[in-house]
């Protein structure tokens, strides 16, 4: 029945034209804006109840360059949305984004679904070497997230390392359960180094469950490392799509998977190390988005990377909306609310996946 | 076109193949025949440059240690047993895989390899099947898009490892006719893996039969598929007669009880 097709010399080139290959498609991007923007007013606005959304709207429109609104604010109020609003809405969104990539990278080079910042070693380090920073250098803020930094990357590389020497032919599975011992030995040095410095532990166990009000300093912070990250990820859609069918397969495309993996893994690392060192120890994000985003756009990295993105920084937005509304004027530790959400989530993706081989 | 010189690979401290020499002319088909664990998928994968390997193996007139993985895969397409087959990719997402070979490490597809892939596509029937999903093709709809994913390359060499696994009869000779067609049309080198022997008789220019990791015969089909060869090395009790062509055609025989 295919005889006919395939009879002949080399068929002519079909026009490309109604075959459309995977991309993140403009509809979907522009849809995912809107919403983080919708996400972010609301942010700003969050709990103040005599600034109207459409005030908000022109004050930011204010902030811009080459731009002057009038949106009426007094100066209080405008101090208050410039100095604890504005940086709070901007590192919750930068974070968010920072690590739903970060989970899709994961989940791309290990080739494994549930694989996440969490899951793989960078929070447990990040969180021992933060500790460790607080406890034995109290004091020096400055510290704490090039510590984190440090920790993240050690932790991911050991996992990495031993994933390796524990056996090529294990395939990606080994790797994630290396994670997980490197996860659970490293947390179990924190716990030894935070019983050590008791008058510290408070600090360290805000840090612990997520914390975005660092204010401008923290973004200041985070911006060049998250450009880097977020540029190289995104740059790796393509080859995440190509790894997709196996190192071996790969290899006989012409791409040097352990390569492409390195790099992905490295920028990934750097995503999570720069969220984890500005804002603590934030779940479930990295799982959450992508699937999502997935879902939605279908599981090409080239849409799932650039809309973890944007989704990611919204759903954290929102996320840390509701972690400062729902019992104010008390605030919720952020990582309760992304667990609250993310934990039942990752249960659903496990059943899904259910008799799925990774 | 392709030429493979005492080639061994050491998997697990066993010599999986030994020192296995072959020849294949442009245009040819070599089918490697041989019992379970004889070391036929390592030989594909050997020659393909995804196993580390001792020996030569010459693609053209170039020595395989001297290309870069990419100008290999211009040379070289491999179809794997059990290809891992992404789910959620469309048909068309999945050919297009087939042109990384000519997309810069960081680039995008040009049109033209988008026209190349629904060229193929189309030449294979698929061209209603290019927004399906992978995972929602039967078994013998999958085997063509791999086997498109492999043309995409456009390499004069296609190693095709058991393109009939878990294929009904009908299936089975649709995909060979069809890999007998490309190879006729665009003069493509072929050495496929195949478990049935008739089969591989009936399509094949040339048999290796390998046993244990060595070539134990090679030659035309009515030289290789003998009583006392595959009797001895497959342990089985064939009966072989010629069949159309004068090609070998091979017969179980029940034991006597």
């Amino acid at each position: 029945m295919l005889a006919e097709q395939a009879a002949g010399a080399h068929a002519e080139p079909v026009p490309a034209a109604q075959v459309r290959p995977a991309r993140a498609r403009p509809l979907w991007l522009a849809g995912a804006l809107l919403l983080l923007a919708a996400v972010m007013i609301a942010g700003l606005l969050g709990g103040a109840a005599d600034i109207s959304p459409w005030q908000v709207v022109l004050q930011v429109a204010d902030w811009l360059p080459f731009v002057s609104a009038d949106a009426g604010l007094t100066p209080v109020e405008q101090g208050l949305l410039y100095e604890l609003r504005l940086p709070r809405v901007l590192l919750a969104a930068v974070v968010g984004g920072l690590l739903a990539m970060a989970g899709a990278g994961y989940q791309g080079v290990f080739r494994n679904p549930l694989a996440d910042p969490y899951l793989l070693g960078a929070a447990a380090g990040a969180g021992l070497m933060t500790t460790v920073a607080v406890v034995l250098l109290p004091g020096s803020a400055l510290t704490t997230p090039v510590a984190a930094f440090a920790g993240a990357v050690g932790g991911v590389f050991l996992a990495y390392a031993l994933g390796n020497a524990a056996g090529r032919t294990g395939g990606t599975a080994t790797l994630v359960l290396a994670g997980v011992a490197v996860t659970s030995f490293l947390t179990a040095i924190q716990t030894f180094v935070q019983q050590l410095g008791v008058e510290e532990l408070r600090r360290v166990y805000s840090w612990i469950l997520g914390d975005v009000s660092g204010g401008w300093d923290q973004v200041r912070l985070v911006l060049p490392y998250a450009a880097v990250a977020v540029a190289v990820l995104m740059a790796h859609g393509r080859m995440l799509d190509v790894l997709a069918v196996g190192d071996e397969e790969a290899g006989s495309l012409g791409v040097r998977a352990a390569r492409v993996r390195l790099v992905v893994l490295l920028a990934a690392s750097l995503a999570t190390a720069s969220a984890v060192a500005v804002s603590g120890l934030i779940g479930f994000v990295g799982i959450v988005v992508p699937h999502v985003a997935r879902l939605l756009a279908g599981g090409s990295y080239r849409s799932v990377l650039p809309l973890s993105l944007i989704g990611g920084a919204a759903f954290l937005v929102l996320a840390d909306l509701l972690a400062r509304t729902v019992i104010a004027p008390a605030e919720l530790p952020i990582g309760v609310v992304t667990m609250f959400v993310g934990a039942p989530f990752f249960v659903a993706v496990l059943r899904m996946r259910r008799g799925v081989a990774t | 076109m392709i030429r493979v010189e005492d080639l061994s690979v050491r998997l697990g401290g066993r010599d999986v193949l030994d020192r296995v020499d072959l020849d294949v002319p442009r245009g040819e088909w070599l089918a490697v025949i041989g019992p379970n664990g004889a070391g036929k998928s390592t030989l594909l994968k050997a020659v393909m440059g995804v196993l580390d390997h001792r020996g030569q193996v010459v693609v053209g007139d170039r020595p395989g240690s001297s290309l870069k993985p990419r100008e290999r895969a211009r040379l070289v397409a491999y179809a794997p047993q059990t290809p891992a087959l992404p789910p959620d990719m469309t048909v068309f997402d999945y050919a297009l895989l087939g042109r990384t070979p000519y997309i810069p490490y960081l680039g995008r597809e040009s049109r033209r390899d988008r026209e190349i892939t629904a060229g193929v596509l189309a030449r294979l029937g698929l061209t209603a099947f290019a927004a399906r999903r992978v995972g929602e093709l039967s078994g013998g709809e999958r085997q063509r898009v791999v086997l498109a994913r492999a043309l995409a390359q456009q390499a004069p060499v296609l190693l095709l490892d058991e393109p009939t696994t878990a294929l009904d009869l009908g299936h089975q000779q649709q995909v060979l006719e069809l890999v007998d067609r490309l190879r006729t049309a665009d003069g493509l080198t072929v050495i496929t893996t195949l478990h049935d022997l008739t089969l591989a008789g009936q399509y094949a220019d040339t048999l290796l039969l390998l046993a244990g990791g060595r070539s134990v015969a090679r030659g035309a089909p009515a030289e290789v598929l003998t009583g006392a060869l595959v009797g001895e090395h497959f342990e089985a009790r064939v009966m072989i007669e010629p069949g159309p062509g004068g090609r070998p055609v091979v017969h179980l025989v029940r034991g006597r009880t």
